[in-house]
């Protein structure tokens, strides 16, 4: 019983800890990737992450791709009077010394066109474009759709 | 109070007009996520928050009903009289079928609404609530929509709106201001 029990909560703390993997490129941190689940295909998913730039040089998220869905956007949610719109971002500033966050109600990725519904639990790999980085990839983790964010030790800092 | 009351009488002139109506002075007709038609005059006496969004929403939306579904259950027992609803501003893709899929992710105090494009438009009327069909490329499309929380008193007086931005932790006590 107690190792079923273990193993139990090995299987469910997994997914967390790989949204907690950390992903270097030149001066590039890319971390907590986590996607929301979907119900079926046909609605668009949501990718969110943290980028840390601990660099002198100035960087800008410029695209994603992702085997996940065929048309994978830069969004941005903006309120302005009260109205939410989500227009295409062309790109997302990575200011040297600065970290930016795709996360809830700000900049996200928008998976539209996803090949197959995403469900809580699963993962899938997105890779990043940076202007002047390169291309990254991380391992991205379906959370619930009531998730507000992966729950990382360090999340946060 | 008299101060209160002095600043509520020189404003309202102004802000009328951007004001949602009272619950009970609404027109609308809509039908509930299991296929229930509901109108205002449903909820009489009982305190109400009203959001207005769309399932194919990637962002706003599931952030939105995040959020509320832990007011619910910071709220507990205090919210069951609360009627909590989504009413979809995207009626053709958001059909009762579909809109229950949606909420059952949430708190299950959370109802969502739906019907045809002219009742939609009239409950966003009288809510002053706005939205917007936004063209992409390949015949997809999005909903540009009013992001905030309405709330309404017992008596079906509009209370207050809790905006899409504003600090989370200002939200539980104007609910608690909204049920009382």
């Amino acid at each position: 019983m107690k190792h079923f029990l273990l193993a139990t909560t090995l299987i469910f703390s997994a997914p967390a800890a790989m949204a907690c993997e950390t992903v270097t490129i030149g001066d590039l941190t890319v971390e907590h990737a986590w996607s929301k689940a979907t119900i079926g295909a046909g609605r668009p998913g949501v990718f969110y992450v943290e980028i840390k730039n601990s660099g002198t040089t100035d960087d800008a998220l410029v695209g994603i791709t992702t085997p996940a869905a065929g048309m994978p956007m830069l969004h941005e949610t903006v309120v302005q009077d009260g109205i939410a719109s989500m227009p295409h971002a062309m790109s997302v500033p990575v200011p040297a010394g600065q970290s930016v966050q795709l996360a809830p109600g700000g900049y996200h990725g928008m998976l539209m066109e996803l090949t197959t519904a995403l469900k809580e639990g699963d993962s899938f790999p997105v890779t990043l474009s940076f202007e002047k980085s390169g291309e990254v990839t991380v391992n991205v983790d379906v959370l619930s759709l009531r998730a507000e964010g992966p729950d990382c030790a360090d999340a946060g800092q | 109070m008299l101060g209160v009351g002095a600043y509520r009488t020189r404003n309202r002139p102004a802000r009328s007009e951007v004001l949602p109506v009272p619950i009970g002075q609404m027109t609308w007709t809509l039908t509930d996520h299991q296929g229930r038609l509901v109108r205002p005059s449903d909820w009489a006496g009982r305190p109400v928050m009203v959001f207005f969004g769309f399932t194919w929403c990637p962002d706003v939306c599931p952030t939105t009903l995040s959020d509320i579904s832990l007011w619910l259950e910071e709220l507990g027992a205090d919210a069951d009289r609360l009627i909590v609803a989504l009413i979809s501003v995207d009626p053709e893709r958001d059909t009762p079928d579909a809109l229950a899929g949606y909420v059952s992710n949430f708190d299950p105090r959370i109802i969502g609404l739906t019907g045809p494009a002219d009742e939609v438009a009239q409950a966003a009327a009288d809510f002053r609530a706005t939205y917007r069909r936004v063209d992409k490329e390949g015949g997809d499309y999005t909903m540009d929509h009013t992001a905030g929380v309405f709330l309404f008193h017992p008596d079906g007086r509009f209370a207050s709106i809790i905006d899409f931005h504003e600090d989370r932790r200002f939200a539980v006590p104007k609910l608690r201001r909204t049920l009382s």
